[in-house]
């Protein structure tokens, strides 16, 4: 084929492209991930007892702050990695940062306890339930959130899987806690960080194959 | 590729072409090719590979730009878009091919300086025998709308389809394209 026949192939009837196409496709699969989440939740445990958390009040904010702020800059790196020649290495730092304080914050919790108490703070309230439920209010935005990955033109494949991992995670963890708080910092550190980190790793290595294009 | 003094012409061509128009669409890629093959002249050669393969990916590259519109940020600069694209397509190229053209003859190493309009070369990509292999909706829009330069209403008066679902055969036919010209057999 000659290039000049490709151009007019291509340039023949073009449709218009309409102005944020992008970010409505990734925030569209970020609501519909979040909402399945959450009716996953809603299904599996129910209505929350205690919508503010009773005693566990700010462990409840804790833990929100950490998965919404993981959300929100996560989202952020993924609107910019969609598009090649767009990286932007901030949220990346920012997102390290985050995981440093909460480990650091829960490495402080334990020093400042005794050691007696370090089982029931690491094997709070329901530590298998959180196993569970993270990994699988997950699935549905890491699904969405790839989705809408691939219609677009990510340069930076194993980046871009990992985000969308940890954004996936914080939303499967954010539905989490807004059932059941965690019960100390140490809790949220094994618990809600260790599965976002793992579900960034399941990302890392199959962002290079389910996105390329 | 280097980002020069024509950003700002191609930028505004790329404008024109992502609110409908073909004509500065038809004239961004034309005139984007000329630096694709540029580009891809000087990777190529100087890992050892044949000129032949330049036009394969220049095409490559120029459906990769126009199924990608939409991740074009009008706000920024052009040119690192462009070869942003240019580069991704070169690498998953390499990758590819890892084991193929290795072996290209001496004698041919005589057309890396010789030829520089290379524009009339063909590309291995053999346009038609890849539209057969498409669905016969997707074939049928495709040849319709791009390459007869029908418009939708009469395309979608003559395949009895209705005028959202030529445009959708369309996407999608050129999408799955995208897909074939990329795992073709090296010719």
């Amino acid at each position: 084929m000659k290039t000049d026949d490709l151009i007019n192939l291509l340039g023949t009837n073009i449709e218009p492209v309409k102005d944020g196409q992008l970010r409505n496709t990734l925030l569209v699969a970020l609501a519909a991930g979040a909402a399945t989440a959450l009716c996953l939740m809603l299904l599996f445990l129910g209505a929350p007892d205690e919508i503010l958390g009773g005693q566990y009040r700010s462990l409840k904010f804790l833990g929100l702050i950490f998965t919404f702020s993981l959300i929100a800059s996560g989202t952020h790196f993924l609107l910019k990695a969609a598009r090649p020649g767009n990286s932007n290495r901030k949220p990346l730092i920012f997102i390290g940062l985050l995981f440093f304080s909460i480990v650091s914050a829960g490495v402080i919790a334990l020093m400042l306890s005794h050691p007696s108490s370090w089982g029931g703070m690491i094997f709070g309230p329901q530590w298998a339930a959180c196993l569970v439920c993270i990994p699988l209010f997950s699935i549905a935005p890491f699904v969405s959130l790839i989705w809408a990955l691939r219609k677009e033109a990510p340069t930076n494949l194993a980046w871009t899987g990992a985000v969308a991992g940890i954004v996936a995670g914080a939303l499967g963890a954010a539905a989490y806690t807004l059932h059941q708080p965690a019960g100390s910092i140490p809790f949220i550190v094994i618990w809600y960080a260790g599965p976002i980190a793992v579900f960034a790793i399941v990302g890392a290595v199959l962002g290079p194959k389910l996105l390329r294009w | 590729m280097t980002i020069g003094s024509d950003e700002p012409e191609l930028r505004a061509l790329m404008l024109a072409g992502l609110d409908g128009d073909d004509k500065s669409h038809k004239s961004l890629l034309t005139r984007l090719s000329t630096y694709l093959r540029a580009y891809f002249r000087g990777q190529l050669v100087r890992i050892g590979r044949g000129p032949s393969e330049v036009e394969d990916l220049v095409q490559e590259t120029l459906i990769a730009l126009h199924m990608s519109r939409h991740t074009y940020d009008r706000s920024q600069l052009l040119m690192p878009w462009v070869y942003a694209i240019a580069r991704y397509r070169l690498i998953d190229y390499l990758r590819r091919t890892k084991f193929a053209g290795l072996d290209v003859p001496v004698e041919s190493a005589d057309g890396i300086f010789a030829d520089d309009d290379v524009a009339a070369v063909d590309s291995g990509i053999d346009l038609m025998k890849l539209l057969d292999q498409l669905t016969p909706k997707m074939r049928q829009s495709i040849q319709f709308i791009k390459l007869d330069g029908l418009s939708v209403n009469e395309t979608a008066a003559r395949t009895g389809m209705s005028p959202s679902a030529v445009k959708v055969s369309v996407h999608r036919g050129l999408k799955a394209l995208s897909l074939l010209v990329r795992e073709r057999k090296p010719s």
